[in-house]
C-alpha cells in the first residue's frame, strides 16, 4: 500500500513535468497553428543554460531563474528570426523547418559545450529524502518539482482564465482569423505565446536536469510523449494538457511498477520481466489510440465550433 | 566543361584507389558517434587512433586506412553500416561495436562474407555460445563475466540479498544473469527498464526500497549510469542499500557522477592503473594526445583490437587473403594487451582476470578509478561449451 502511494507520487511528478512541456507545445500548436518539433530543443537549452549559470553563480535558485530568462529570450529571438516566416504555411513546412532547428541546436550545443554533457548537481538543501508519511520517504527534490509545477499550472490557469492576455490567448485558440479581424496585434501575441512556451519548456528542462544528465538530444524522447499528451488532451487546451499529462505520467509509472508482478501471475518469471517494460511503454500509445478513435479532437478540445 | 573535369577527377580517384587496393590494410570501425552515447564512440576512436600512432600507422609496412561508421546505437543502422563496409568498402577487418544488440544484428553480415570481426566491447552470450564463429574475436569479454565477478565479490563481502535493475536489451539480460550465476545470496527482485529511452528510474528505486533487499546491483552504461546514480542518491538509498555495479562507473561518466560515485564498487577487466608497461605508455600518451580526457576500458579494448589485427597482418606478411593463417595467429593472442597477457578460449573470447575498482581522488584532486583487488583470475565465460568450435 505504501508502495502504491510512493509510485503515485512518482507518476504525478513525471506527469507534471510532462505538463510543463506540453503546455507550451499545445499553446503554440493551438493558437499559432505551428507544429514545433524544436520544442524539445528549448527543453534541452533550458537545462544547458541552468547547468552553466548555476556553475557561474554558485547558486541553484539564481542560476535557475537566469536560465528561465535566457530560454524566454531565446524563444522570442527564435520566433522573430525563424518561425515568424512559417505562419500560414503547410504543416509539412513546419515539420521540416523545426526539424532543421533540432539539428541546429544539437550541433550548436556540441560546439559550445562539447559532446560529453554536463552535470547539474543539486544543492544540499534539496538532495535528501523527506519522510512524508510514516514509512514513506520521498526525495525532497522530486517533491519540489511537484510543488513548482502545480504552482505554475495554477498561475497559467489564472493567467489564461482571468487576464486580458489570457482571454486573447483563448480567443486565438478557438478562432485565429477572428481576433486578427478584431484588431488585436496578433504578431505580438504570437511572439508572447511562443516565448511563454519556450520558458515553460526551459523550466521543465532545468528541473529535470539534476535528476537526469544535461546532454545533447535530451529533449527528443520526451517530446514524443509531450505530443501524445496534447493529442489526448486536445490541441490548444491547457486544461486538457494538464489532465492528459497526469494520466500519462501515472499510467507510465504505474505500468512500470505493477505490470511485471501482474504478468508473473500468468507468464514465467523471465518472460514476464522482459515483456513488462515493453508492454508498459505501449500502454500510453494504446490510450492515445483509444482517444483518437473515441474522441478524435482530444478529451478537452479548445476550438469547439 | 566543368562536368567533364569533375568526371575526369572522379575517374582518376577511382582508378588510383583501385590501383592501391591490396596495398593498404582496410579496417571498418562501427561504433556510436552521434547522440548521447557518442562520447563512448569517440573514446574508442581516440584509442584506436593512438594504437595506430604507436604502430607508425602501418601494419607490416602497409599503410592502414580506417573507415569510421556511426551506428547511432540502433541495431538496424549498425547492420546497414556493416553491410556497407563489407560489400562496398571491402574491408579486411571490422572492429568496434559498443552495444550487444547492434553486434547481434550485424554479426551475420560479417561472418557470411568471411570478414574478420573484432568486438571491442559488446559480448552477448550468443556470440560466446551457439553463434561463435572462426571469423569473430573479442578483445573485451562475454557480458556475463564482469557481473559474475561482481557477484563473487558480493559473496566475499557477505551480502545476503540483492535487488537487480538493468536495461531491457541483450546485454542487460546477460548482465543480470551473470550476477545470478555467481551470487549466493537471495535475489529479492529483478527489474528491467526500457532501453535506451527510459531515463527516470523512480518507479524501480521505489520498488527496490520496498523490497527490503540489503543491496542493489545495476548495469547502466553511458549517461544512464549518471542518471541512475543521481536518482539513487537523491532517494536517500546510498546510506541504506549499498550499490554494486558493472559498467556503470567509468572515466566518461565519473566527471558527471562526481561524489555520487564515491564508494560504489565496480568490476572490470581493465583499470587505468594496471601496472604493465604497455598500459602505462597507453594512459600517458592518451592523456598527452587528448588533453583533458582520460582513457576508458572501451578505449583500452579498441587499442587491443588494433594490436590484435596488427599481429595477424604481420604473421601473414601483409597478405590479408590468408585468412586461416591470420585466424591461427590471432588465436594465440600474441600481442601486448593493455590488461596484461591473456589467452583466447575456444570461442575466441578472452580468458582473463577481473579486478575490483573503486573511486578515489587522485594526485590532481580529480576523481579517478583505482584497482583495489583481483576478484578472479583466468576466468572463462559460461557459454564456451555451447560453441561448436573446439
Amino acid at each position: 500500500m505504501l508502495l502504491v502511494v510512493e509510485q503515485f507520487l512518482n507518476g504525478l511528478q513525471f506527469g507534471l513535468l510532462l505538463f510543463l512541456l506540453a503546455a507550451g507545445l499545445t499553446l503554440v500548436f493551438g493558437i499559432m497553428d505551428l507544429v514545433n518539433l524544436a520544442h524539445g530543443s528549448l527543453y534541452m537549452m533550458g537545462a544547458y543554460f541552468a547547468a552553466t549559470f548555476v556553475a557561474w553563480t554558485g547558486s541553484f535558485v539564481l542560476g535557475a531563474v537566469m536560465a528561465l530568462g535566457a530560454t524566454l529570450l531565446l524563444g522570442i529571438v527564435l520566433e522573430f528570426t525563424a518561425l515568424r516566416h512559417l505562419y500560414g504555411r503547410d504543416h509539412l513546412d513546419h515539420v521540416l523547418a523545426t526539424f532543421g532547428l533540432i539539428l541546429f541546436f544539437n550541433e550548436a550545443v556540441r560546439l559550445i559545450w562539447g559532446p560529453a554533457g554536463l552535470a547539474l548537481p543539486l544543492p544540499s538543501w534539496l538532495a535528501f529524502p523527506v519522510t512524508i508519511m510514516p514509512g514513506i520517504q520521498y526525495p525532497a527534490y522530486r517533491l519540489a518539482i511537484i510543488v513548482v509545477a502545480l504552482l505554475v499550472a495554477l498561475l497559467l490557469y489564472l493567467g489564461v482564465m482571468r487576464t486580458r492576455i489570457g482571454m486573447l490567448i483563448r480567443a486565438g485558440a478557438s478562432n485565429r482569423e477572428m481576433i486578427g479581424a478584431l484588431g488585436i496585434n496578433i504578431k505580438l501575441l504570437y511572439t508572447l505565446v511562443f516565448g511563454l512556451g519556450a520558458a515553460l519548456a526551459g523550466l521543465a528542462g532545468l528541473m529535470q536536469a539534476p535528476i537526469l544528465t544535461v546532454q545533447i538530444g535530451m529533449g527528443e524522447n520526451i517530446l514524443i510523449l509531450a505530443f501524445v499528451v496534447i493529442v489526448i488532451g486536445g490541441i490548444g487546451s491547457i486544461r486538457g494538457a494538464f489532465i492528459a499529462a497526469i494520466m500519462i505520467g501515472l499510467i507510465d509509472t504505474m505500468g512500470r511498477a505493477f505490470l511485471p508482478n501482474l504478468l508473473r501471475q500468468v507468464l514465467n518469471s523471465a518472460a514476464a520481466s522482459t515483456a513488462a517494460p515493453a508492454m508498459s511503454s505501449m500502454l500510453i500509445y494504446l490510450l492515445m489510440a483509444i482517444v483518437l478513435v473515441a474522441r478524435p479532437e482530444g478529451l478537452f478540445p479548445a476550438n469547439r465550433r | 566543361m566543368k562536368t567533364s573535369f569533375w568526371l575526369a577527377g572522379a575517374a582518376a580517384l577511382l582508378f588510383s584507389s583501385t590501383a592501391f587496393a591490396g596495398d593498404t590494410i582496410k579496417i571498418g570501425f562501427v561504433s556510436t558517434f552521434s547522440g548521447p552515447t557518442a562520447v563512448i564512440g569517440n573514446d574508442m576512436r581516440n584509442s584506436f587512433e593512438l594504437a595506430l600512432d604507436h604502430l607508425g600507422r602501418k601494419m607490416n609496412g602497409k599503410p592502414v586506412e580506417v573507415i569510421y561508421e556511426d551506428d547511432q546505437q540502433k541495431p538496424d543502422v549498425g547492420k546497414q553500416k556493416t553491410e556497407k563496409l563489407v560489400q562496398s568498402d571491402k574491408v579486411d577487418f571490422i572492429v568496434g561495436y559498443i552495444w550487444s544488440n547492434v553486434l547481434l544484428a550485424s554479426l551475420k553480415t560479417a561472418v557470411d562474407s568471411q570478414t574478420f570481426l573484432i568486438s571491442a566491447n559488446a559480448g552477448p552470450s550468443q556470440l560466446a555460445g551457439e553463434l561463435c564463429s572462426p571469423y569473430v574475436f573479442s578483445t573485451s569479454w562475454q557480458n556475463d563475466q564482469t557481473p559474475a565477478a561482481m557477484g563473487l565479490y558480493m559473496n566475499q563481502k557477505g551480502v545476503k540479498s540483492v535487488f537487480l535493475i538493468g536495461p531491457n536489451y541483450a546485454a542487460g539480460k546477460d548482465m543480470l544473469a551473470g550476477l545470478k550465476s555467481t551470487f549466493k545470496g537471495q535475489i529479492v527482485g529483478e527489474e528491467y527498464t526500457v532501453w535506451p529511452s527510459q531515463l527516470d528510474f523512480s518507479a524501480e528505486l521505489s520498488k527496490a526500497r520496498a523490497s527490503g533487499a540489503e543491496s542493489i546491483f545495476v548495469f547502466y552504461p553511458g549517461a544512464a549510469g549518471v542518471q541512475f546514480l543521481n536518482q539513487y542518491v537523491q532517494a536517500g538509498l546510498k546510506e541504506k542499500m549499498p550499490l554494486y555495479t558493472a559498467f556503470t562507473v567509468d572515466e566518461l561518466s565519473l566527471p558527471l557522477q562526481k561524489d555520487n560515485a564515491i564508494g560504489v564498487p565496480g568490476a572490470q577487466e581493465w583499470v587505468n592503473d594496471l601496472p604493465n608497461e604497455q598500459n602505462k605508455t597507453f594512459v600517458a600518451d592518451y592523456r598527452k594526445k587528448y588533453t583533458g580526457l582520460r582513457p576508458t576500458y572501451y578505449g583500452a579494448q579498441a587499442y587491443d583490437a588494433a594490436q590484435l589485427i596488427n599481429s595477424a597482418v604481420v604473421a601473414v606478411k601483409g597478405d590479408t587473403s590468408k585468412k586461416d593463417a591470420m585466424k591461427a595467429e590471432m588465436e594465440k593472442a600474441n600481442f601486448k594487451s593493455l590488461r596484461g597477457a591473456f589467452k583466447f578460449g575456444n570461442n575466441h573470447i578472452p580468458i582473463q582476470s577481473f579486478y575490483l575498482q573503486d573511486v578515489v581522488k587522485d594526485a590532481d584532486g580529480q576523481l579517478s578509478l583505482k584497482t583495489v583487488a583481483t576478484i578472479v583470475e583466468n576466468d572463462q565465460d559460461r557459454f564456451h561449451d555451447k560453441c561448436p568450435m573446439k
